[in-house]
């Protein structure tokens, strides 16, 4: 065994892995690449206590975050995706659902629940990048959909954590309407002024972007996270030149008006807890 | 000068002989009727034929062909009266997505579609069909201005996606796709949605959230194109047949998942064949559909976009 857990930048180490870590381990940054105690690293909510680098993590993270003792009732855990195209690229999608399941040990790419956060009703939905790249498909919109519905007969307010390479390709046209879906729950939500705070973790692109990710009443995000519409890759073939550097990272579209402010993860469930104090 | 494409050619011979045969007996005053009218049925047949046996790909090409109607031809063939209204009043005028008044037969409505052009720089300035995020906005304007004077909603749908540009990013592109699916579900007026061409991702969508969704027949409606669903899932370019028979994009088949809410039928061998065919056929459609929409009461016509757009998708609970 390796006396570092060697990470490379963008690639995701199961957050169960980490979990189970014993102490006595050490953690690499991949951006600074100073090393420091697994504890310290989980108890700085995964960043590094020397560059501010936010490691990707999970829906297990956030919700035992924000969520007072980790305490919190998950809605509509055992939906799973069906395959109404019967879609196959290089890998039936059947098949390919099971093989990730397996592999995250989660039933697709968001989890939903509510619970107290500083005694404060909330309700959660955040995705997991580990499930297919965070792909929508129609689960991913289904439990959104339902969680909102939650919020809004229960006026508690809603927390959307987005981490997403966007649309599921496998479920087509049935991906592209849980843009609809999802938006038509949130303007209900709304319309009832219920708040909705979206926070914006990296990655978050594609059709997550162009619809529940930039609804919020306040969108908000954490350092350096890359949000877009059209991928990077997409964009640099558009226009055939490389892009600028912190092109679409959070502080550049900060920049650009379309998020409220920035959080360091560590910070957010007392930054959180104050804003919906003010509004309520 | 007719463009054919390559499962069209078989009828293009058939049609220069028919075109020949024509000029002959015009020039020679020579009474040639029952041949060109034998001739005029072969093609007929054969059109038949070939269009009873499209492949999804076949579909995508007839939805891109050049001489297909565009928003523009449609205003001209249906419009009694049309007044352009440009501009966002933000940044510019995206000339990707065209909006304006329309008068039909005594019916006026705000008619809003993409547009892309029909010679090297007519594409150029329509940007393809290709909207910014000025296009976006001017469209939930517009619509706005439709609301506030009760006016209903017609939108048209042609693009190959949102302009995935520098610029478009800077000024939120996502953020005004968003902004316009949240918009148009609580719309007072009735709001009808017709795919015209191609329906690619969220730049269909952020002007399709609709009472009525349809889609002409030889139109394609998904969440990506077919040739970028190849290259990342197959990665190569090489796949765009299978691709598009994998996502299942067509009117037929959006409709039978029921993702749209009809199909609007073209003329035999497409709509590029008859745009006046084309556009008598959904000028009928969309004075049909506001009268139907009409009759319902704007919270349960809200209500009811609502309930659909909700119903969509397949899970296992
Ligand atoms: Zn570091």
């Amino acid at each position: 065994m390796s006396w570092f857990i060697r990470k490379e930048k963008g690639i995701n180490t199961p957050t169960e892995m980490k979990r189970e870590a014993p102490d006595g381990l050490w953690y690499q940054c991949p951006n600074c690449k100073k090393i420091t105690p697994t504890r310290e690293h989980k108890q700085n909510a995964f960043t590094c206590p020397h560059c501010n680098y936010h490691e990707k993590v999970g829906s297990d993270v956030y919700f035992n975050l924000l969520f007072d003792d980790n305490e919190f009732v998950e809605l509509d855990a055992n939906l799973t995706s069906g395959d109404p195209l019967h879609f196959v690229d290089t890998k039936a999608y059947p098949d390919r659902i099971k093989s990730t399941m397996q592999k995250t040990g989660l039933n697709d790419a968001v989890r939903t629940g509510y619970g107290k956060m500083n005694e404060l009703d909330l309700v959660i939905a955040c995705m997991d990048f580990n499930f297919i790249g965070g792909s929508m498909g129609s689960v991913v919109g289904e439990k959104i959909a339902r969680a909102i519905s939650y919020a809004l007969e229960h006026k508690v307010p809603f927390l959307m954590i987005s981490k997403s390479g966007g649309a599921r390709m496998m479920e087509a046209g049935f991906s592209l309407m849980q843009m609809a879906k999802t938006s038509a729950r949130l303007a209900q939500l709304s319309e009832a002024k219920v708040p909705y705070i979206s926070l914006l973790t990296d990655p978050t692109t594609g059709g997550v972007t162009a619809s529940y990710a930039m609804l919020g009443d306040f969108n908000i995000s954490e350092p350096e996270a890359l949000i877009g519409f059209a991928g990077p890759r997409v964009i640099r073939e558009t226009i055939g030149k490389d892009l600028p550097k912190g092109f679409q990272s959070a502080e550049f579209v900060l920049e650009h008006g379309f998020l409220d402010f920035i959080v360091d993860r560590k910070d957010l469930k007392d930054k959180l807890t104050s804003l919906l104090s003010m509004i309520s | 000068m007719r463009t054919y494409l390559d499962f069209e050619k078989p009828m293009a011979e058939l049609e220069r002989k028919l075109e020949e045969m024509k000029t002959l007996a015009k020039e020679n005053n020579v009474d040639f009727s029952d041949a060109i009218s034998l001739l005029e049925g072969n093609i007929t047949n054969l059109r038949k034929e070939i269009f009873e046996n499209l492949t999804r790909w076949q579909r995508v090409q007839l939805s891109r062909h050049p001489d297909r109607p565009y928003t523009l031809d449609y205003i001209e063939l249906i419009c009694d009266e049309f007044i352009e209204l440009h501009g966002d009043r933000q940044v510019r005028d995206d000339p990707a997505i065209i909006g304006g008044l329309a008068n039909v037969g005594g019916q006026s409505f705000m008619l809003i579609g993409q547009q892309k052009g029909r010679n090297t720089k007519q594409r150029q300035h329509r940007n393809f069909g290709m909207p910014n995020p000025e296009g976006y906005r001017k469209a939930l304007r517009l619509m706005k201005l439709a609301e506030k004077f009760n006016k209903p909603i017609v939108t048209l749908i042609d693009t190959p996606g949102a302009f995935p540009g520098m610029e478009a990013e800077e000024r939120g592109q996502g953020e005004a796709i968003a902004r316009n699916l949240k918009e148009m579900f609580m719309l007072k007026v009735p709001v009808i949605c017709i795919v015209i061409g191609e329906g690619a991702s969220g730049g269909a969508l952020g002007i399709a959230i609709g009472d009525r969704v349809l889609m002409l027949e030889n139109t394609w409606y998904s969440v990506i194109s077919p040739e970028n669903c190849s290259a990342i899932l197959w990665r190569s370019w090489d796949f765009k047949e299978q691709a598009a028979e994998a996502m299942k994009i067509t009117a037929k088949d959006m409709k039978k998942n029921k993702l749209i809410d009809g199909i609007i039928s073209e003329p035999l061998g497409g709509a590029h064949l008859d745009h006046n065919w084309m556009a008598e056929e959904l000028k009928r459609v969309i004075l049909e559909n506001i009268k139907e929409l009409a009759a319902i009461g704007d919270q349960d016509r809200i209500d009811q976009r609502i309930d659909k757009f909700c119903a969509m998708g397949v899970v296992v609970e």
